[in-house]
């Protein structure tokens, strides 16, 4: 099912003005506070009206303001996971779960409490009211809640932004395995690179109310303009090999072999690792007598002097792209052009473990 | 003990109680719906004639209840505008009756339940309405199944305060129904009967004891409730 959405609404601060196409897997809408993301999350779910607009789902008009049609949010068959949780104080656990379920329609697609229960880990809270829970344990009744609903989209607010870093990590690879075990397309909002990288199969990236770029998040990832210049970053789609005694696990990219700290996961599973453009360093020979472990082979795609001192080079690295940030000065140094081969190094630290997620799903790369 | 309690009161006295009883249980439950209604106006909705609605449901609480007493004879007396009408189509009539001791008390007893649960309504977070809208319920299932369970203490310590200042009205019950025993003549009418005649003031002391043992009762369970709402606010 894909998810079209064209919405224009005026506020007292700025206009919103977005269309954007929605595919398959996890859409993360990716932009700084304030750049309308939040709107457009709830103009999709029905909690708010645009002026004008038009949102269909698959071939179900949701909403189309030239055509006075406005599905009520209750209608609309969603499942919304908010930024605060929103778990209903008066009922346990086992009835906020399934509170969705009384009105979903007889015969609808809903994964069994059961189910859910096990993929979230939630068997100790089920008796639980929400005011014993911990912001962890609420989000992740929330997303349960939002899934036993039966939707035919389900939406997620920032759900890890109210949490400190140890929750979200604890959260998000419950997103990945909703990306990879349930078939539902998910509509993610984040300010967050990582959770981009790790999670998306499309970014759309807002900035005060328009969209500044759609794609897979290996093209816009790197796209300065989307992510600025410290955001910028690359995803690589990596394979873990073996786990070694000194504390790094060995990974097989198709630039050659990348050593990370310890990751969670066992060999043979794939990963989608994060890699900042301003962590990579670019060599034209292969480098000796480097400190760093990994030196990856490929071919530079792109050379594009930003507006200041810097400039992006990305090199295809097998079907990956990897985006480096260096000065314009080393990179006319150094005489990069595209179809030249290059290495580039990464150095192993530079990697921290929000930046690792696993990734069944294609990137997508363009 | 029951029967010892019968012999405490004569009979007359016994009488008011059980109809002051009897009249306040009426007014508080058939006006608990209207009183929900209307808080729910007055907390969510912005409308014309807001203030104007805020006004009325307020007057009874400032105006002299005897005032409040003879606008209600002239509107539901066997004269009055509605009152001909409930007598000639529906055979109802209230002035004089129990049933216009109800309605009095009703009235004067409105404003304290709607500010209970206008309280209450306001202290519910709209958020986790819209939470239940996107589940899949619709405007009424979300009211029965989120407001209404959290409002609950709300509407039962609004209720309890209804119940107790029904039981105390006189004013605007004697103005409208008058004083008649078996009838209309409430505790505080009792109590305002026995005192005109002489040797009465025994039995208006006893009531007078039933009336403080109530109106204490109903305010000490209302704190109680009343606490539990704000832990309940404060928890979510």
């Amino acid at each position: 099912m894909t998810l079209q959405v064209s919405i224009q609404h005026r506020f007292a601060r700025f206009d919103l003005d977005i269309a954007f196409e929605a595919p398959r897997g996890v859409t993360v809408l990716f932009g700084p506070s304030g750049s309308g993301k939040t709107t457009l999350v709830n103009a999709v779910a029905g909690l708010l009206r645009p002026d004008a607009g038009r949102i269909v789902a698959g071939d179900w008009v949701l909403l189309d303001t030239a055509a006075r049609r406005c599905v009520p949010p209750h209608r609309r068959r969603l499942g919304y996971v908010f930024q605060e949780g929103r778990l209903f104080p008066h009922l346990t656990v086992r009835q906020n779960l399934t509170y969705g379920r009384w009105f979903a329609p007889r015969g609808a697609a809903a994964p069994s409490l059961p189910h859910v229960v096990d993929l979230l880990g939630l068997g100790d809270l089920l008796d639980r009211r929400p005011g014993a829970l911990s912001g962890g344990e609420k989000q992740r009744v929330a997303i349960g809640r939002a899934l036993l609903a039966a939707p035919k989209l389900i939406l997620a607010d920032e759900p890890l932004a109210a949490l400190d870093e140890a929750r979200k990590a604890e959260i998000l690879p419950y997103f990945e395995r909703l990306r990879d075990e349930v078939s539902v397309p998910i509509l993610y909002v984040s300010h967050s690179s990582a959770e981009v990288a790790r999670l998306a199969t499309t970014v759309v990236a807002l900035r005060d109310g328009r969209v500044t770029a759609v794609g897979p998040p290996s093209q816009v990832l790197g796209d300065v303009a989307a992510m600025g210049v410290r955001g910028a970053a690359s995803v690589l789609v990596a394979r873990v090999v073996a786990h070694h005694a000194d504390g790094l696990s060995e990974l097989a990219t198709e630039g050659g072999r990348l050593w990370l700290p310890q990751v969670a996961d066992a060999p043979g599973s794939t990963l989608r690792v994060r890699i900042a453009a301003q962590d990579v360093i670019l060599s034209r020979a292969r480098p000796k007598g480097l400190s760093a472990l990994n030196i990856l082979g490929g071919t530079i795609t792109e050379v594009r002097p930003g507006q200041g001192p810097g400039a992006m080079v990305t090199l295809a690295v097998g079907a990956d792209r990897l985006t480096a940030r260096l000065t314009r000065r080393s990179a006319q140094a150094m005489g990069l052009a595209p179809g030249q081969s290059c290495h580039a190094i990464i150095k192993t630290v530079a990697v921290a473990p929000e930046d690792v997620g696993t990734g069944t799903h294609t990137l997508g790369a363009a | 003990m029951g029967a010892d309690w019968a012999n405490w009161l004569g009979p007359d006295e016994w009488q008011a109680v059980r109809l002051s009883l009897r009249v306040s249980l009426v007014a508080t439950l058939a006006s608990l719906p209207l009183g929900i209604f209307a808080a729910y106006a007055l907390a969510r909705w912005s409308f014309w004639g807001k203030p104007l609605l805020n006004g009325l449901v307020h007057l009874p609480l400032i105006l002299p209840p005897v005032v409040t007493g003879y606008l209600l004879l002239l509107t539901f007396g066997r004269r009055g505008a509605v009152g001909e009408v409930l007598d000639q189509w529906f055979g109802i009539v209230l002035s004089f009756r129990w049933a216009g001791a109800a309605l009095a008390a009703a009235v004067m007893a409105f404003p304290l339940m709607v500010r209970a649960i206008r309280l209450a309504l306001e202290a519910v977070d709209p958020k986790l309405e819209a939470a239940a809208s996107t589940l899949g319920a619709s405007p009424t299932w979300v009211f029965v199944t989120v407001t209404l369970p959290l409002i609950l203490p709300g509407v039962v310590a609004g209720s309890i305060l209804a119940f107790a200042k029904a039981m105390g009205e006189f004013g605007a019950t004697i103005t409208f129904v008058s004083n008649i025993p078996g009838q209309t003549q409430t505790i505080p009418s009792a109590i305002y009967a026995f005192l005109q005649v002489p040797g009465g003031e025994q039995a208006a002391g006893r009531l007078v004891i039933v009336s403080v043992a109530l109106a204490m009762g109903a305010l000490l369970l209302s704190e109680v409730l009343a606490r539990r709402v704000a832990r309940r606010v404060a928890g979510a």
